[in-house]
């Protein structure tokens, strides 16, 4: 017999007992690769910048104050200006009559749709300042942030327009300054 | 004036009195609600303002807020519970409004993950403990093992002998 052959147990075989069972391993994995998974959303999500001049914008539902459901798909061949605002915006309030005055000279038409997105706003006071600055295009809440959510809106007042096509045209960051310089974009894609 | 009168009189007593104390009640329900401003700020201050970063709305000084604060008073002077207020809050401007993130939906995953892992780190703990209690009695001398040691220390010995004939 060897001397160096001490009697003891198969090292192999002991770390084979201490290893943890497979399928703690394939849970250890599957919990991992979902925390991974849900970081790299998170990521992408707010690594997004804001939407961009000729991508397709998806379709938008909004009901008005007064009910009135207005929703983009219904209105493939026209050109829809969307206009985010709130009572609470001093900007917002120098661009209406501008804005109004664009609706006025558009509405006989009927081939362009303005619609008033209500951002993060309390409807006694939107409405009173609809009112206020004697706006008629439709206007609505933009409940849970919804829409502004997806043009990622950075503030208000911040206007988009989308051609006939369903593409983005044209994106307003700040009041517009006269109909005159609405009419000056819009006009373009009406032909 | 016999039982039966008596009687009667008390049911017709009893009958007006639960008329009058109905009629308080229904008086009582029809007076508007007092909302002091430390009920507004106690609903407010579990809201935050939409459009000013991590501000709750008890403290914010923006006019937005200032709606805000007065579209909570005319809830609670409706009757509103806090959750309610917060509720519609959520619904019309977003979960951002909410301390904490809303218990549905993906959101799901932040309340169900933790438990999840002190669970598995529990289980993963109970089996290392039972693991390392397992492997004690080995480690421990036995009444055999001094026999089979002595054998071996024999055996050496009887090798040793043969090497140093040798």
């Amino acid at each position: 017999m060897d001397i160096n052959q001490i009697p003891s147990e198969d090292p192999a075989e002991q770390a084979g007992k201490n290893r943890l069972p497979i399928p703690v391993f394939i849970l250890a994995g599957i919990l991992l690769a979902a925390f991974l998974g849900f970081l790299y959303m998170g990521l992408q999500r707010s690594q997004q910048g804001p939407v961009q001049v000729g991508d397709p914008i998806p379709p938008i539902s909004l009901t008005t104050f007064d009910g009135q459901v207005i929703d983009t798909t219904a209105q493939k061949g026209n050109v829809i200006l969307l206009n985010f605002w709130a009572s609470w915006c001093k900007p917002c309030e120098s661009e209406s009559a501008a804005l109004q005055s664009a609706w006025e000279y558009y509405q006989p038409g009927g081939q362009v749709l303005f619609v008033g997105i209500d951002y993060v706003d309390t409807a006694p006071e939107a409405l009173a300042s609809l009112k206020k600055y004697g706006i008629t295009f439709p206007n609505g809440p933009d409940l849970g942030t919804k829409i502004s959510q997806m043009f990622r809106i950075r503030g208000v007042p911040e206007t988009y327009i989308i051609d006939r096509n369903g593409n983005l045209a044209y994106i307003q960051i700040g009041p517009f300054s006269s109909s005159e310089e609405i009419q000056s974009i819009i006009d373009p894609l009406l032909q | 004036m016999n039982k039966h009168k008596i009687l009667r009189l008390f049911g017709l007593l009893a009958v007006l009195a639960g008329f009058v104390f109905t009629g308080t009640a229904q008086a009582q329900d029809q007076v508007p609600l007092v909302v002091t401003d430390d009920m507004v700020n106690q609903v407010a201050s579990q809201l935050y303002c939409p459009v000013c970063e991590n501000i709750s709305l008890d403290v914010c000084p923006t006019q937005a807020c200032e709606q805000w604060r007065s579209l909570i008073r005319e809830k609670l002077e409706a009757g509103w519970s806090a959750d309610q207020i917060k509720e519609y809050f959520a619904a019309q401007y977003g979960d951002r409004v909410l301390p904490q993130p809303p218990n549905r939906g993906l959101n799901r995953l932040v309340y169900i993950l933790p438990r999840v892992m002190i669970i598995a780190g529990a289980l993963l703990l109970a089996w290392i403990v039972m693991k390392l209690r397992a492997r004690k009695p080995s480690s421990v001398p036995t009444e055999a093992a001094p026999q089979s040691s002595t054998e071996y220390l024999t055996r050496v010995e009887e090798e040793l002998n043969k090497r140093k004939g040798e």
